[in-house]
């Protein structure tokens, strides 16, 4: 066990160098090398010589990277010669406000999906069953910004009840001051998250349906109640928790989206806004940063799975 | 099944294929012999999909260059069966022509990302050890970042042509067809007909080349078709995030970034044909890709 988790933490650590050199080597042959993403398109040869000279660009690449990776490990993520403020700054204001947002659709999601993703393993391809399944299929299918474009369309632009744009602040608690407007960017999330958790929770469950001991507790005439929640249920919510850490991908890039669409003032828009302005610090600072969680994600999900099932040996 | 589909579908559908066994009994896997009603009914969309962008201008002319302003935002109607947009351009006449850049770069980026993946994943798992450690490194510090964020920043820096968005789509797809066919690679080496080319001399070259890579023809077939679908997809958001195919190029998720500005203006068909359009083509491309995997016994891990 120990020696399994050091290996993971290893694999970790190296993962996220190799983020960090292929962040650098992006920064480095963009066109012009940074001084041109900087000083803009209209530079001088003579004033980004300079530029590279008092900000040590024109040491060996290798130095270069040794000093870019002590300022990350500083916790100075760059700085936004855009809008005049450090990366840092920028992300200490966004990023809880997109954890916010894709954290609390993660939980709805998984609220709802457990019970019906026991629900249908128990009445599989009963009617119940199917209707579910083509739900979530179609769900599933829908890009992102589609089912956003729909959810505006319907919910605000023809039955006008909820407003089409996220809340807007700069702090965290300026935007859960307005949760009718947190409707529509939440909902989206959650109907997508929910399509891929209801899967995930019949297959789970009916795998621990087949399972002896349902068989041993129903032979000792246990009650089906009982047989669902208190084995069923603890068995399939195993997965939920690799879940977790292998959706944090694909949970960061449908918070971009849907935080483009609704105008939801988190690392998505940021990251976009900064695309648009070709901000290249900010936008290599939240790479790096969602790496990294990504990464971390995994390592947890993996220690918490190994940690919670006894029966997974790792060699 | 890789940059832009939810994580880890395979394990989740492996369960359910597994599933068809009685209750408690033992779960055996039944291999089909015919493809299944929903595989030939993704493969007809896929077919008419085609013939809708590739034949259909041929037979509805419509001027999707010169702007016409008179004509602009109309509703459904004589002349114009499915209106117009905000530039006059006929919207059914721009369905056919963005959905011939999608389903081109959607399939050249499956072809590229699967041969790079295919030949990576296959060497890997023949060579393993340290070769094997670092090949398989790299694929994991790509698939660490968002391919999004990845793509949004390459992006940034040049307006991309139809071939250089080919490649960097391809450069962020290739790593879920190498892990694949370097797991059953890992296995392949081991049988006695690949030993035995070692054994009569043949090279490492030609081990690889003519009895792994061929040996996992139905992984590759499979998820080839799924990569068709999420690299649509991924294309689509690319270009309603305005980083696809710069103007006067027409694309799916172009017209839809394009229409949403009107929502509140009501005009629906600038939205919804466009819209339901990229999910029945997506969701075609998937119930191929299922379907065949159900028939060639191909379990995605």
């Amino acid at each position: 066990m120990t020696r399994y988790l050091l290996y993971r933490l290893l694999h970790s650590v190296v993962v996220i160098v190799g983020v960090t050199i292929i962040v650098f080597l992006l920064l480095h042959h963009l066109p012009g090398g940074p001084a041109r993403a900087i000083l803009g398109a209209k530079a001088t040869p003579v004033s980004i010589a300079a530029f590279n000279r008092e900000y040590g660009l024109d040491n060996p690449l290798p130095v270069q990277y040794l000093n870019y990776v002590g300022q990350l490990l500083h916790g100075n993520l760059g700085y936004s010669y855009k809008l005049n403020i450090s990366v840092d700054a920028l992300l200490s204001l966004d990023l809880p406000k997109t954890l916010f947002l894709v954290g609390i659709s993660f939980l709805i999601a998984v609220i709802i999906a457990v019970p019906i993703g026991i629900a249908q393993a128990i009445r599989r391809n009963r009617m119940l069953d199917h209707g579910l399944t083509g739900v979530s299929f179609l769900l599933y299918s829908m890009p992102t910004f589609w089912l956003a474009l729909l959810m505006i369309d319907i919910l605000s632009a023809r039955l006008r009840i909820f407003p089409p744009e996220a809340p807007q602040g700069t702090t965290l608690g300026e935007v859960i001051t307005d949760p009718g407007a947190l409707v529509l960017p939440v909902l989206t999330l959650v109907l997508i998250n929910f399509a891929l958790f209801s899967r995930y929770m019949r297959a789970s469950a009916i795998e621990s349906l087949a399972q002896d001991y349902i068989k041993v507790a129903r032979s000792k005439g246990l009650p089906e109640h009982k047989v669902v929640w208190s084995h069923v249920l603890r068995n399939s919510l195993l997965p939920i928790v690799t879940l977790l850490g292998l959706s944090l991908p694909w949970l960061f890039t449908a918070g971009l989206v849907i935080e483009q669409i609704f105008n939801y003032p988190g690392t998505g828009l940021l990251f976009f806004t900064s695309a648009q302005s070709q901000d290249y610090p900010v936008e290599l600072g939240i790479t790096i940063v969602i790496a990294v969680t990504t990464v971390a994600g995994n390592l947890l999900a993996d220690i918490a799975y190994a940690v919670l099932d006894p029966r997974i040996r790792y060699s | 099944m890789s940059m832009f589909s939810r994580p880890e579908t395979g394990a989740v559908t492996a369960v359910v294929v597994a599933e068809t066994a009685p209750d408690g009994g033992a779960v055996q896997a039944r291999r089909r012999t015919r493809i299944s009603v929903l595989g030939i009914i993704g493969l007809s969309i896929i077919v008419a999909a085609c013939l809708f962008c590739f034949v259909g201008p041929l037979l509805y002319h419509t001027n999707q260059v010169a702007s016409n302003l008179a004509a602009s935002n109309l509703r459904p109607g004589k002349g114009h069966p499915l209106g117009t947009d905000d530039n006059g351009f006929d919207i059914l006449g721009r369905l056919m022509i963005g959905g011939q850049s999608s389903l081109e770069i959607g399939a050249a980026v499956a072809v590229l990302a699967t041969t790079v993946g295919v030949v990576w994943g296959a060497i890997a798992g023949f060579a393993g050890g340290i070769v094997d450690g670092v090949m398989m490194r790299i694929v994991d510090v790509i698939l660490a970042v968002p391919a999004l964020f990845l793509l949004l920043i390459l992006a940034t820096s040049v307006a991309p042509s139809t071939l250089e968005l080919i490649v960097v789509l391809s450069f962020l797809a290739w790593q879920v067809p190498s892990r694949l066919v370097r797991g059953e690679s890992l296995t392949l080496r081991t049988r006695e007909f690949v030993q035995a080319v070692q054994v009569m001399g043949g090279g490492s070259t030609r081990a690889v080349v003519r009895h792994i890579i061929p040996n996992t023809i139905s992984t590759i077939v499979v998820n080839a078709t799924f990569q068709v679908a999420d690299a649509i997809l991924i294309l689509a958001v690319l270009s309603y995030l305005g980083f696809g195919l710069p103007p006067p190029a027409a694309t799916w998720g172009g017209m839809l970034s394009n229409g949403s500005s009107y929502i509140f203006a009501g005009y629906w068909w600038q939205i919804y044909p466009v819209g339901v359009l990229i999910v029945i083509v997506v969701i075609a491309f998937n119930f191929l890709g299922d379907a065949l995997r159900d028939l060639l016994d191909v379990r995605l891990r």
